[in-house]
């Protein structure tokens, strides 16, 4: 199986790697169009700043790219966020992949949402074996809002997405690789979509 | 609902713990990577590597540590000690760190934490503060505790905060080593006033002086390192007492 980590200059790709190989996986990290398009599956991290990340994206045509792709495309963080219509962060549209607009956290809730909080209303076999109310690692300030692309949800003070999907799109807010072995779970889930 | 967070914390030295464990269960005692693995399997929430190495050529040893950790653990962890600049930073997070923690180099420029907050993220930075309270004031300390400054804790953590810092991690002198439990008001009015998660440290040394600063002070996660090296308090049992507590935690 062919796993291409999509590269964009947007942190955590090594950590996304080494989950991978922690499961038995070998990834590609690359952001060249043609490596992405031949791949089996594809993850798009990200850890940073909306707006730019965006903008390397638009550079490198992997916003156009990343829509029209066909095979399973998974969205991890900043990533996910990416693929919603509009993100507050840097006033910027997104490639409107999933219903849901990224907004910042209201005060007085303390910015980043960082650590470990439970996933909940689980869909999707991306959740196949994970019980209900599982943790998962969270590390942002913006969050997604509930909609019909919801696949999981997790209440700081109120309701967001924890992830999402539509077609052959999957997105997951908390961190997979970092979030111990239910996030090992939910990779090999993603891997094994399809089959 | 969101967990509070227990962190073991780690002392490095040319690539090895410094102080010696008493953990039979490791093949090599001095190794970080196993311990850290150890820690992760028993529930830690995150782990927290200080290097205490100074010199840049052993710098190099400690960024191939970390991509051997990242390779390993499944759980986020912290790197910290001596990062000046944002090269430091940027080999740190690309061999697989999660944040780093930055420490006297952001008490002389403080600009630091607007350059690495914008660069890399705020939510990967967190500004390490060692206070001492002398003559009824909490002063900051820098290089391990051992120079006194001008700064005060609580003008020093919201100056931070406001340049970008995505947590505070404070270290009272006052308690480090002692093993009489965490400094509690001090860290009440750090977790009352920041709008940033805030990391309680020094003075733990029993399973009540962790159920006491969660529900005394508001702190959003607890660090510790002799009592979990020593295996004094061990990991499982201790979060399932606070979870007994009423406490929000990750079993």
């Amino acid at each position: 199986m062919k796993i291409a980590i999509i590269d964009y200059g947007a942190g955590n790709v090594k950590s996304v790697l080494f989950a991978l190989e922690r499961i038995g996986y070998k990834g590609l990290v690359t952001d060249k169009i043609s490596e992405i398009i031949t791949a089996d599956k594809i993850i798009f991290p990200g850890v940073g700043e909306a707006g730019s990340a965006m903008k390397t994206l638009r550079e490198k045509e992997l916003d156009t790219l990343i829509p029209k792709l066909k095979q399973d495309v998974l969205g991890i963080c900043l990533g996910m966020q990416l693929m919603c219509e509009y993100s507050e962060e840097g006033k910027t549209e997104g490639m409107g992949i999933f219903t849901g607009n990224a907004r910042q956290f209201p005060k007085p809730l303390k910015i980043p949402h960082v650590g470990w909080n439970q996933i909940r209303h689980l869909k999707t076999n991306l959740f196949s074996k994970i019980p209900e109310e599982s943790y998962g690692y969270f590390v942002h300030s913006f969050y997604i809002t509930l909609s019909d692309c919801t696949i999981a949800q997790t209440d700081y003070s109120f309701p967001f997405s924890a992830a999402l999907a539509k077609d052959n799109f999957y997105g997951c807010q908390f961190h997979p690789e970092k979030s111990s072995g239910i996030g090992e779970q939910v990779l090999r889930n993603f891997l094994k979509l399809g089959n | 609902m969101l967990t509070k967070r227990i962190i073991p914390c780690l002392d490095i030295k040319d690539g090895r713990t410094v102080k010696g464990t008493n953990f039979v269960s490791l093949k090599d005692a001095g190794s970080p990577v196993e311990l850290a693995r150890l820690y992760s399997e028993q529930g830690a929430d995150e782990l927290v590597f200080l290097d205490i190495t100074a010199t840049s050529d052993k710098r190099k040893t400690l960024v191939s540590l970390v991509e051997s950790i990242a390779r390993v653990i499944n759980i986020p962890f912290t790197v910290g000690g001596g990062i000046g600049c944002v090269e430091d930073v940027k080999a740190l997070l690309e061999a697989g760190a999660d944040k780093v923690s930055i420490n006297s180099a952001a008490v002389y420029r403080p600009e630091l934490i607007n350059e690495l907050a914008g660069k890399f993220g705020n939510q990967c930075i967190v500004l390490a503060i060692d206070a001492n309270f002398v003559n009824g004031r909490w002063k900051v300390y820098t290089h391990g505790g051992r120079k006194e400054t001008e700064k005060e804790l609580f003008s020093w953590a919201k100056e931070g905060q406001k340049r970008g810092a995505g947590e505070i991690l404070f270290t009272a002198m006052t308690r480090d080593g002692t093993k009489n439990g965490f400094e509690l008001e001090a860290n009440k009015i750090l977790a009352q006033t920041l709008r940033i998660p805030v990391i309680a440290s020094g003075g733990a040394g029993n399973m009540q002086n962790f159920s006491d600063v969660f529900l005394q002070t508001g702190v959003d996660a607890a660090l510790a390192a002799s009592v979990f090296h020593y295996k004094e308090i061990k990991l499982k049992e201790l979060k399932l007492k606070l979870k007994k507590d009423g406490i929000a935690i990750r079993i």
